[in-house]
């Protein structure tokens, strides 16, 4: 893959017919029993959530969802998650938390829904109280992003204990396209800003933002098998581990950065 | 009637609503008088300074400087300044960065847009940070997320409160994901001061948006509202861009946030002083003995 340049791989990241979220759910996960509504407000179709196993042990799941067909892109609000959304995933890492299970989630997002309605809901202190309970949450949190990792609103399902990145996924603090038309004045330098954000998964890796870069040999079944043992194996690894070593190195995995 | 005194000070102030990196038209001049860009009242420099740069006419609140607000709150004399040596360097070598930070020092007189300390505020220890307009609109790189982190883990480990005066336009581009993760680092560290048992008020002030609202200015115990400040995720001119219509008039100020149950109070930072004082003394820890001596003179 490192014959493309950073703005190509920013656009193959948003490309359809990349498998979204309930697609990895589905194929990584058995016995997926969603669990809806953030209990307060409404249920965000954005993020998808639910318990599973993973070869047999339980794990929480969640997804942001982009959708494929263009009935579903708009059922799913393109993967732009409303605060209820947000809200939804910590109620169920919580629940993670009380019986001992890992948390899996899928990031896949331009950013948090930027709208009226989830200013109003308070879209800010919903990502705030996410990335500051799961700096804390007691239970292994492993965090993958398959498509686009956008800024705040990813960060929400990312505050994890590793962050891994398929190949041709990015991570940013904002998108080419933003970053260009703010900074440059000009959003047709996208390209040129894809570069100096430094968000292919390889530059990621090199600045500690992700632990692993995985191979996607073309999204078959052998990418699904070999992503599903690694993450079982990671959980496995993680759950030998003491709660507060588990927590205490979360923390030192961000206090490093910068 | 032939010399008019607003001709020479009449300017129009630009007020910037978002994080306007670039704007230094956002801020008092250095000159003798300005016009409120409320109430459209000529008030004199040191009038409004010595107001809280407050407009006195109308209560419109101007942007402070992170130094200066420090100074405001805390008791005559008793600031000392903390880890001032943190400055950000252009990691991902991103293009005219460099520029930009000599600029934003040589605007600010700071090195970073986050200045830290420790102060007494009526009488009692709290660690203070504030976020600096005129660097770069208070965005948060990494130095600025290591100054706060600091903060917290000082105020931590010396048992004190924290007082955060919010400011940003959000994380700062140019230093890509590095910035991001800031968020994370501050909000950790928010979480450990909390776990401690400590006491954390976050003031918000205008503006306060981004990745910075999406963090620890919204992680606090207490939260706190300056008058009409712009609070929230999206810059309202991104909400528009989006969204395709003009969004309603007092949208994402300090007023409509109170009515949606995100602050817990707006305070004129006239009366702010005095509101830190008692919500910091109503949080003290008291020996058993200070306690004892208490009851016995009631």
């Amino acid at each position: 893959m490192s014959e493309l340049t950073a703005y190509e791989i920013s656009k193959k990241s948003r490309e359809k017919g990349r498998p979204t979220a309930v697609k990895y759910i589905e194929k990584i996960t058995e016995n997926f029993f969603e669990l809806h509504g953030d209990r307060k407000f409404g249920d965000d179709k954005s993020v998808v959530c639910g318990v599973a196993e993973i070869h047999g042990k339980p794990v929480t799941v969640i997804g942001i969802e982009k959708g494929d067909s263009t009935n579903e892109k708009v059922l799913r609000n393109f993967g732009c998650a409303h605060p209820e959304g947000y809200r939804k995933a910590l109620r169920l890492m919580r629940q993670a938390e009380k019986f001992r299970r890992p948390v899996l989630c899928f990031v896949d997002t331009s950013g948090a829904f930027c709208g009226i309605d989830a200013e109003e809901r308070g879209q800010a202190e919903a990502i705030a109280d996410n990335i500051m309970s799961m700096m804390g949450l007691k239970t292994p949190i492993l965090s993958v992003v398959i498509g686009e990792g956008g800024s705040g609103g990813a960060l929400a399902l990312a505050a994890a204990d590793e962050v891994w990145i398929t190949e041709t996924s990015t991570y940013s603090v904002i998108s080419p396209e933003g970053c260009a038309s703010i900074l440059f004045k000009d959003s047709s330098r996208a390209k040129e800003a894809a570069e100096a954000l430094k968000m292919t998964a390889p530059d990621l890796k090199e600045l500690g933002a992700v632990e692993k870069v995985i191979a996607e040999d073309g999204f078959g079944e052998e990418f699904f098998e070999k992503l599903k043992d690694d993450i079982a194996a990671f959980f496995e690894e993680k759950s030998k581990m003491s709660t507060d070593e588990l927590v205490a190195r979360r923390y030192d995995r961000f206090r490093r950065i910068g | 009637m032939g010399f008019d005194i607003r001709k020479f000070f009449f300017r129009k102030p630009n007020i910037a609503l978002e994080g306007g990196e670039d704007d230094a038209s956002a801020f008092v001049p250095e000159k003798a008088a300005i016009k409120c860009e409320k109430c459209k009242t000529l008030i004199l420099s040191d009038d409004l300074s010595a107001n809280g740069k407050v407009c006195a006419k109308c209560g419109y609140h101007f942007k402070m400087g992170a130094r200066e607000r420090i100074k405001y709150i805390a008791d005559e004399g008793e600031f000392e300044e903390l880890f001032a040596d943190v400055t950000a360097g252009n990691r991902l070598d991103f293009p005219d960065y460099d520029d930009k930070l000599e600029k934003a020092r040589a605007a600010s007189g700071e090195n970073e847009a986050v200045v830290c300390g420790e102060a007494k505020i009526g009488g009692i220890n709290a660690v203070c940070f504030a976020m600096e307009p005129k660097f770069m609109m208070g965005s948060m790189g990494a130095a600025a997320g290591e100054k706060i982190t600091r903060a917290f883990e000082y105020a931590a480990e010396k048992k004190l409160p924290v007082i955060g005066f919010a400011l940003s336009g959000g994380a700062r581009m140019q230093e890509g994901i590095i910035s991001l993760m800031q968020m994370a680092k501050t909000s950790g560290a928010v979480l450990r001061h909390s776990q401690a048992g400590g006491l954390y008020i976050s003031v918000l002030t205008d503006p306060t948006t981004g990745g910075v609202s999406a963090s620890f200015a919204f992680e606090a115990d207490i939260i706190i509202a300056e008058p009409a400040a712009l609070i929230g995720f999206a810059g309202p001119r991104v909400i528009e861009q989006t969204i395709r219509q003009k969004l309603p008039a007092g949208f994402q100020r300090a007023e409509f946030l109170l009515g949606k149950g995100f602050v817990d109070a707006i305070v004129d930072r006239r009366n702010l002083k005095n509101t830190l004082s008692f919500l910091l003394s109503l949080h003290e820890e008291k020996t058993a003995k200070e306690t004892n001596d208490e009851e016995a003179a009631v």
